[in-house]
């Protein structure tokens, strides 16, 4: 195999509230993306996966861990010249399109604002080449960029987004919920452009959702995060054919299929971390076959894998 | 309870514009459907289809610049007396309503719980609210009556979360507490818009659960408005599929889900991810949507129809029965039209759903 594009070990970001409260949103946090290839980070609101990946393109600076980004170590101060290269190499796709566009500036200036400020192009032409290019690549059309944000759809308006991230040619794009707040048919549209995107430039994708049944359809391994640790990982077909850790399989009987009389008779597994008596922190990772792992004590694991 | 369910809300042929600095919108283009007692109605459709707007009408809570151009919503109600009256909701004065419908006969529950409850009253007295209200209840029995709510929505130790502000809870505690004050005035009919669409997914599975467990135990009619399918699936008897403001097909959820007509419904039910597959590439509905500023000519789906024919151009299709309960408006269901299958991706992905179903028989 080849050398991993990003390695977090161990990653720990608290957040001090106030002298006697810290809240610890991820606590301890390992795992590998490899050039190319699509990791999909899944977990509920508050399971620290935002977070993740925040401190990875470092808006946060990580309390304890490490982070290499194509054999670099990027945590700590960042030295001018790393600096510039994480800026260059690494982008991010937000969750909202409407919130996560400069409003006054238009469509050209947003996608050519990291042209400018790496000074990307030779002249003025071909700063308006390089971004219309990028704008037929997702789909849109030459003409709409002089347009404003305000003028577009959702989906539309994501696709900017995902413009404004590639026109970098970044190694690792963080997509962090890029297609919860767009519609069902959309979704599909995002999807699917983001896919032919990799294709074509071999980027590599850590993608946050909380939505399992899409992170399925882009994904090739899957980490599971609760309450700011990783609970399981593995390729997207152990966790989807074989999942080991209770907190993963309600998650996948919470995925509501379109199939009405399976749906109705079909009850979901509820999973309540209080009353488990499953503590994350004593736990360490256990590997059930190949690269599926599962965080949890040895007699929890004996227990979960013989359940099956 | 052997009867024929009755009709308790019927809206008849309702067309809505709205005035804008743009021009008019004309956002519901003759809407019909009805609802029966007891029954799961679920309207579908993307954004700005006009699945909300209908039902904003219902509770008189449309904007001001919205202009009712034609129709009727027929609510059907017993009154103190016992007798049966049917009065049109869209007839009454925005007080009438205030006074007799909204909250008491008809509740709503909304998408997002954060923006819907006031965050300076604990959640006790939001709830109480509606008793004092409507039912002038004493401060006591109120009291009993929420608290006896909260268990009923699954919220533990009711009594001390009594005095709790919105705040002090999470999203999915707050959307039961939002649900509690809906059924406060025991009413006949709960439209829930979009009401899992804020939460998680394992959220979502607990309060759908929750509305259908307490839907059982009340006797409520529930109207769902959501676009997502797999919600429909999960709770849902009848189906209304909406598009550019228009009813484009309904049925019951079997013939929606196992025999969809129409193309757009071809389409959403392709577009929804699939955990049994792993095709490379997800169906998306090619385009976006009309943008209703201007009247669309023909079908109003026809621009993103791949079997559209050149009659889709020139006029609407009408509605075409299919069976007692299914309709779709596709001129692919005309006899003269060329027979035209569903794709096949879908075909089989349907015959593999229900081949799932008899594991569960």
């Amino acid at each position: 195999m080849s050398e991993p594009l990003l390695k977090v070990e161990n990653l720990k970001q608290h957040f001090r509230i106030s002298r006697s409260y810290t809240v610890k949103a991820v606590n301890g946090v390992s795992f590998e993306i490899y050039p190319g290839e699509t990791y999909g980070l899944v977990g509920e609101s508050g399971s620290g996966k935002t977070t993740i990946g925040r401190s990875i393109i470092r808006l946060y600076n990580p309390t304890e861990g490490k982070i290499i980004f194509d054999g670099m170590d990027i945590t700590g101060k960042l030295e001018g010249k790393t600096r510039e290269t994480l800026r260059e190499n690494m982008q991010m796709i937000f969750q909202d399109p409407m919130a996560s566009l400069n409003p006054r500036k238009k469509v050209s200036d947003i996608i050519g604002e990291g042209l400018d400020i790496h000074h990307r192009y030779k002249s003025r032409e071909d700063r308006a080449e390089q971004i219309s290019a990028m704008l037929r690549k997702v789909g849109l059309s030459p003409e709409h960029a002089s347009r404003y944000p305000h003028q577009f759809s959702g989906g539309q308006r994501q696709r900017v987004g995902i413009a404004r991230a590639l026109i970098m040619n970044p190694k690792l794009i963080i997509a962090d919920e890029c297609i919860s707040a767009l519609d069902v048919s959309i979704q599909a549209q995002v999807v699917n452009l983001m896919k032919d995107i990799q294709e074509e430039t071999s980027c590599a994708y850590l993608f946050i959702a909380h939505d399992l049944s899409m992170v399925k359809y882009i994904s090739d391994r899957i980490g599971v995060l609760h309450l700011g640790y990783l609970v399981e990982a593995g390729t997207k077909e152990e966790i989807f054919s074989n999942p080991v850790h209770p907190y993963t399989k309600s998650l996948l009987s919470a995925i509501p299929h379109p199939n009405p009389e399976v749906e109705k008779r079909r009850k979901s597994i509820a999973y309540d971390h209080a009353s488990s008596g499953i503590d994350y922190a004593k736990g360490t990772e256990h590997n059930v076959g190949g690269t599926h792992t599962v965080l949890a004590t040895d007699e929890e694991f004996d227990k979960w894998v013989n359940l099956r | 309870m052997s009867e024929t369910p009755k009709k308790i809300l019927d809206i008849k042929n309702l067309d809505i514009s709205f005035k804008t600095n743009a021009g008019i919108v004309h956002a519901i283009r003759g809407v019909s459907l009805d609802l029966c007692k007891g029954e799961t109605v679920a309207v579908v459709g993307e954004s700005g289809s006009g699945k909300s707007v209908t039902m904003k009408a219902a509770m008189g809570l449309l904007d001001s610049n919205a202009i009712i151009n034609s129709g009727e919503i027929l609510y059907t109600y017993t009154d103190k007396d016992g007798n049966e009256v049917t009065t049109d909701l869209l007839k009454m004065s925005r007080k009438e309503l205030r006074r007799d419908i909204n909250g008491q006969r008809i509740a709503m529950v909304f998408q997002d719980p954060m923006t819907s409850l006031d965050p300076t009253m604990t959640i006790g007295k939001q709830i109480m609210e509606g008793m004092f209200l409507h039912k002038h209840m004493e401060k006591e029995a109120a009291r009993k009556r929420a608290i006896e709510l909260l268990d009923l929505v699954g919220i533990p130790e009711a009594e001390k979360r009594f005095k709790n502000y919105p705040h002090q809870l999470s999203g999915g505690m707050r959307q039961r507490v939002v649900i509690a004050i809906a059924l406060s005035a025991d009413p006949d009919i709960l439209i829930c818009d979009e009401p899992t669409t804020a939460l998680d997914v394992t959220i979502q599975a607990r309060i759908l659960e929750l509305i259908m467990d307490i839907q059982k135990k009340m006797k409520l009619s529930v109207i769902y408005i959501t676009h997502d399918l797999g919600v429909v699936a999960k709770v849902a008897d009848y189906v209304n599929v909406m598009y550019a403001g228009k009813i484009v097909e309904v049925g019951n959820v079997n013939e929606i889900f196992y025999e969809p007509k129409h193309p757009y419904t071809w389409g959403l039910l392709s577009s929804m991810p699939d955990l049994d597959t792993d095709d490379e590439r997800l169906y998306s509905i090619p385009g976006s949507p009309p943008n209703l500023l201007h009247e669309p000519k023909g079908d109003a789906f026809a621009a993103r129809n791949q079997f559209a024919m050149a009659i889709d151009e020139k006029e609407e299709p009408p509605m075409f029965q299919v069976s007692r309960t299914h309709f779709a408006a596709t001129w692919l269901l005309h006899p003269d039209a060329p027979k035209v299958e569903m794709p096949v991706e879908l075909k089989t992905r349907i015959e593999r759903a229900q081949k799932e179903v008899a594991k569960y028989l």
